[in-house]
């Protein structure tokens, strides 16, 4: 049993990352008060943009590791360029941020193979190398803990738990953090209080755009490989996750280690005899149904952000 | 009348942006969108085709509507297109019936698929207030993987391990005389369907205690309420018939257009419905021209792919950016204001000047 931990752990860590990095963009725009059910697409595009890029620098710079580095970065900022159509209909146009969502999602899907087949001709751009993991020194030697959190780990975990533990601070101990979560709770008082409601709405929809991109990237450059023009869903799981995290950082951080673990032991179910004799369906779907379970088991408690999905009205009191 | 002018202004920006789309890859617009055209409609089997591809549009366009009118946004018509595929492919597969029998019960079954996997939704929504579009996404993605399972495990093909059987012709719903008819187009019963299900629809919308508390529950859920209706009877009801519409979608497209089921796909005519209906202004006329359109830039994309290096996602593209116009009407109706607007000031400058 314990092998068997040992085996999945690293992946479920792995997969979990890009999850909890794009859940977290997710809480900054949901906490200043839009819904952003684009972050699927958000995803796609910055895996695309990181794609593109590392598949031409690789040609250009030998140095690999600041040619993946530079794509990680490029994915961010076209997401967040990418979030700011989502930005426009939901603050400046009062649009409903679920159609826009969609249209994101959905414009970013049909965009990105467009211009992959253009440019590849079979609309899958592929990536020579990406990130590879490595043990850290001294830390991983520790018994169990070592083996567990620091043998085969990538450089991107632990920048994206820094940005964890960075959003945590800023969105509950900064002056930022309160505007923002203020925003999201009773826009107008928060307005009556001097605070430029659209802009917070807006950076809070550019952090998302920024995370999920990055989260998008992620995904490529670590276990992916090849950019087919999707990310399977995993925007919607980052959206499950930051439901079924309460919108709170560190439940989404279990919430989508929960998520990632889920996946990873459906995905290595077969190979592994104790845990062939439950059908690999079972498995799948489980993670979407204990998301279902939890929304009517939050249902009486939500912490949902009270005015997250309204448009901002000023006048409304 | 003001709802049809928008809705044209959405497609035309869409298709500007195509058009901006093919000259950014150095392709001519003008001529990607004649063999789009021509591709979608230059002969009687090409129409066929068209329509066939317009059907499950019709399908799912309905759906999104009808849930729309009543204040819910049914994102998951993609699961439940799933669910109502999958059914009949199953009892298409399994059963032994002559074909009148075999295709009725092919419908049905795919009409309730559909129906019961929106009814989780519904149910969550009227009973604990679970925000349906949440709850259907995941229903998708629970639809998405059961069917990637229960395709290989139960209606494994011969040759591919991604594909279920084929299901053989007398139990499709091909029609040997409308293939005919157009030439030897794909176009099927499916057609048919769908224009029985707008009229019906417009009906139930437009002529029933029904539908008229349904539309009640949209505009003001507690009013409804006030007034006596059963709000959360009307909510679950409204996802059911929803549904069902979405799983028709699914016979429609899985054993009308296409005799098999692919694994690994969520079908994109699900999120399509949710443009069909915004561009249709809800309103079931409007769904099946929308849907219409929507045929033809599909169906044209692949004759225009193979006549030039314009890629076929060219269509799936427009739509997207049509959506994104149609969400942010606002900004067309405020154009429209300020045109005419300016248009009655007009009159009253020169008076000024003069």
């Amino acid at each position: 049993m314990w092998t068997i931990v040992e085996q999945i752990f690293p992946y479920a860590i792995l997969f979990t990352i890009p999850l909890l990095i794009t859940a977290l963009g997710g809480l900054f725009s949901e906490r200043s008060g839009i819904v952003n059910i684009g972050l699927e697409g958000l995803m796609v595009m910055g895996a695309f943009a990181a794609a593109i890029t590392v598949h031409y620098l690789q040609d250009m710079i030998s140095n690999n590791s600041l040619v993946l580095w530079i794509g990680l970065l490029v994915g961010m900022v076209v997401g967040l360029l990418f979030s700011l159509l989502h930005a426009f209909a939901s603050i400046n146009l009062s649009a409903d941020q679920v159609i826009s969502g969609t249209a994101i999602n959905m414009i970013a899907a049909a965009l990105t193979v467009f211009l992959a087949r253009n440019i590849t001709g079979s609309g899958n751009i592929r990536i020579r190398t990406g990130f590879a993991p490595f043990d850290v020194p001294i830390l991983s030697e520790i018994p169990i803990i070592g083996d567990l959190f620091f043998t085969k780990t990538y450089a991107t975990t632990w920048v994206i738990l820094l940005v964890l533990l960075v959003s945590t601070f800023i969105l509950y101990k900064t002056k930022f953090g309160l505007r923002l979560r203020s925003c999201g709770e009773f826009p107008q008082a928060a307005e009556a209080a001097g605070i430029n409601v659209r802009r917070i709405r807006y950076s809070g929809v550019m952090i998302s755009g920024a995370f999920a991109g990055l989260g998008g990237a992620i995904i490529l450059l670590t276990y992916a490989g090849e950019f087919t023009g999707t990310v399977s869903g995993l925007g919607f799981l980052a959206l499950a996750a930051l439901i079924f995290g309460q919108w709170r950082p560190f439940g989404i951080l279990g919430a989508t280690l929960f998520f990632g673990f889920a996946s990873t032991i459906a995905n290595v179910s077969q190979v592994i005899p104790e845990l062939a004799v439950i059908p690999p369906i079972l498995l799948k779907i489980f993670p979407y149904v204990v998301t279902l379970i939890a929304l009517v088991i939050f249902s009486k408690s939500s912490q949902a952000p009270k005015a997250a999905g309204e448009p901002f009205d000023s006048s409304k009191r | 009348m003001r709802n049809t002018i928008v809705s044209i202004i959405a497609i035309l920006l869409g298709l500007i942006a195509g058009g901006l789309l093919m000259l950014a890859i150095g392709s001519n617009p003008i001529e990607g969108y004649n063999y789009l055209l021509q591709g979608a409609l230059i002969n009687i089997e090409r129409i066929g085709n068209t329509l066939a591809t317009a059907t499950p549009l019709i399908f799912t366009g309905l759906a999104v509507a009808f849930a729309f009118r009543t204040g819910l946004f049914n994102i998951g018509a993609a699961g439940q297109m799933l669910a109502g595929g999958l059914a009949a492919t199953a009892i298409a597969l399994t059963f032994e019936f002559s074909r009148p029998v075999m295709l009725i019960l092919m419908i049905l079954g795919g009409l309730l698929a559909g129906a019961l996997f929106a009814l989780i939704p519904g149910i969550l929504k009227a009973r604990f207030n679970v925000h349906e579009v949440v709850s259907t996404i995941m229903m998708n993605w629970i639809a998405y993987w059961s069917v990637y399972y229960i395709v290989p495990g139960y209606f494994k093909g011969p040759s591919l391990e991604t594909e279920s059987q084929k299901l053989p012709d007398e139990y499709t719903l091909r029609a040997p005389f409308l293939s005919d008819m157009f030439d030897g187009s794909y176009i099927n019963y499916g057609i048919f369907l769908g224009i029985i299900a707008v009229i019906i629809i417009a009906f139930i919308i437009d002529k029933t205690t029904l539908g008229f508390e349904l539309k009640a529950v949209g505009f003001n859920r507690h009013a409804a309420e006030y007034a006596g209706m059963r709000v959360n009877r009307n909510i679950i009801l409204s996802m059911l018939i929803s549904g069902a519409l979405a799983g028709l979608g699914g016979v429609a497209l899985y054993t009308g257009n296409a005799s098999s089921m692919q694994i690994g796909l969520l079908p994109s005519q699900g999120y399509d419905g949710i443009a069909v209906a915004l561009l249709g202004a809800n309103n079931p006329i409007g769904v099946f021209f929308a849907a219409i359109l929507f045929g033809i830039l599909y169906s044209g994309t692949g004759f225009m792919n193979a006549m030039t290096e314009i890629p076929p996602e060219l269509a799936n593209t427009i739509i997207a950016i049509i959506i994104y116009f149609a969400a942010t009407s606002v900004l067309i109706h405020r154009i429209i204001d300020k045109v005419k607007r300016s248009k009655a000031n007009r009159p009253e400058h020169k008076k000024g000047e003069a």
